[in-house]
């Protein structure tokens, strides 16, 4: 097995009493002392520091670099204004997701940051297929500060930082160098996501925590905050498989590049992704709410009755919500099943139990508009 | 107290053994949010998954650490799982067993031994 690799943060996430886990090539931490539970609470409370360095960002320059994006994304990045972020997805040619990713417009380049499993082959992807330049940003750690008192916190050491948007981005001068950074996130809260020089990066950290509201996060309570603001996890809820339209992702489809818009297809899998616009999918990506108090996991089989024989879907992510205080997963069902409301059974150590379809997210998002 | 090597604990109540897991144990599973206990009455052979918890992080399976009978399980952890971690030692016990054979817990370890292993 190959070595692990460790952010620039690495020995703060050690003094904070981090357990280090494995993940996507990286050691990274799980948890700190407080535990999954009050960090995902601290976070929907406060504010949460996430260390997300092990994601891959990437920059690309040209004087084409919207449109040449445009040919392996379906989102419309041509009509991306400058200083402004959106979602998106890679796409393969049979109309499945390749990885998710935000692009930001920072002027005279686009910024974009991918899964960190996923980022030698993205690269790979864009160097193979985009005429533009595609340079992986190697000397930058990237941090995620989220929850309600974010603004109030950033803002104390990044004035401006308070007067953006959700999914504004911009460059800010700081004590810290010049900052990257987006009003986005992966929680469902206000926040913000910043990419700081390495050799800045653990000062800019500590300068965060040295802040009472703010506490460090690790990636379990990360998977507990994004599952109840019905955020996919790219592999867990969406992978090459899953289309867009399937995984209610329409939303990352720009309207210049659907059936009769300006720019309509010319990304990979285009026929199929917007044939499933038009007509829906067979199958869609919706929530899941388990009756009682045990976890539906990712891999439970969903039947439609408690004795059907096949299944008719499965649980893509599925845990305790913390602040919901209940169990909820995400999972595929038909797209005949997919109502809110639909009483399904999901089979959980040999026993068929109760879950009803649900909308998501399960936690309303406090974004700043 | 009794100590086994998978971070159970047995106390003797009795006639009866009380069995919960260790705070080491507690710590390591994380916050648990729901717990599945065996059937009063039921008879359970020494390695059976009887107990399944769930913690915000994983499904773990609590195994029978001797041959016996479940003769009262814990009711109080259906709504209140967490006192898992809160009192493991204590408002945190599983269940009660009737043991077969008591001389089956005399290999499993005093404290000292146990904060030994996990040291």
């Amino acid at each position: 097995m190959p070595e692990l690799e460790r952010t620039i943060l690495d020995a703060l996430h050690r003094d904070l009493g981090a357990r280090m886990v494995p993940f996507a090539g990286y050691e990274m931490p799980v948890q700190y002392a407080a535990g999954v539970m009050k960090e995902h609470l601290h976070t929907r409370a406060r504010a949460g520091l996430f260390d997300v360095s092990h994601m891959g960002q990437v920059i690309l320059r040209g004087d084409d670099a919207a449109k040449a994006l445009e040919t392996l994304v379906p989102a419309d990045i041509c009509g991306l204004k400058p200083g402004r972020q959106r979602y998106g997805v890679f796409t393969n040619a049979e109309g499945g997701i390749v990885d998710d990713l935000m692009i930001a417009h920072r002027g005279d380049h686009l910024f974009v940051v991918v899964n960190a499993a996923c980022k030698a082959g993205d690269i790979a992807h864009m160097r193979a297929h985009l005429d533009c330049s595609v340079e992986p940003v190697e000397d930058r750690a990237l941090l995620a500060l989220q929850g309600p008192d974010a603004e109030a916190v950033l803002g104390a050491l990044v004035p401006e930082a308070a007067t953006m948007r959700f999914m504004d981005v911009r460059t800010a001068d700081s004590d810290f160098g010049a900052l990257w950074i987006s009003r986005s996130g992966y929680t469902g809260e206000d926040g913000y996501e910043i990419s700081v020089q390495n050799g800045r990066a653990i000062a800019f950290a500590q300068a965060l925590l040295a802040d009472g509201r703010v506490a460090p996060i690790g990636l379990g309570a990360r998977d507990s905050l994004r599952l109840e603001a019905g955020l996919c996890l790219y592999g867990n809820d969406i992978d090459a498989e899953t289309t867009p339209v399937e995984a209610a992702l329409e939303f990352s489809i720009g309207k210049a590049r659907r059936t009769g818009g300006a720019r309509a297809g010319g990304f990979p899998g285009a026929e199929r992704i917007l044939r499933e616009m038009e007509t829906g999918a067979p199958r869609r990506r919706v929530g899941l709410l388990p009756e009682g108090r045990a976890p539906m996991r990712a891999g439970t089989c969903l039947y439609e009755t408690e004795t059907a024989e096949t299944p008719v879907g499965t649980v893509t992510s599925g845990a305790y919500g913390p602040s919901v205080e209940r169990p909820i997963s995400m999972g595929y069902v038909p797209t005949t099943m997919a109502a809110p409301g639909t009483a399904l059974f999901g089979e959980v150590r040999g026993r068929r139990l109760p879950v009803t379809v649900a909308e998501l997210p399960f936690r309303p998002s406090t974004y700043k508009r | 107290m009794k100590f086994t090597e998978d971070h159970e604990w047995l106390r003797a109540e009795g006639d009866v053994f009380v069995v919960g897991v260790t705070e080491y144990a507690a710590e390591q599973l994380g916050d648990v949010v729901f717990v599945e206990l065996p059937e009063e009455g039921v008879t359970v052979k020494k390695d059976d998954e009887i107990v399944v918890i769930e913690s915000v992080k994983v499904a773990s399976d609590i195994k029978a650490p001797v041959d016996g009978t479940i003769v009262a399980v814990n009711d109080k952890l259906g709504d209140a799982p967490a006192l898992v971690n809160e009192d493991p030692l204590g408002e945190g016990w599983f269940f009660k067993m009737r043991i077969d054979d008591p001389a089956a817990i005399e290999g499993f370890m005093d404290e000292a031994a146990y904060r030994e292993m996990i040291a």
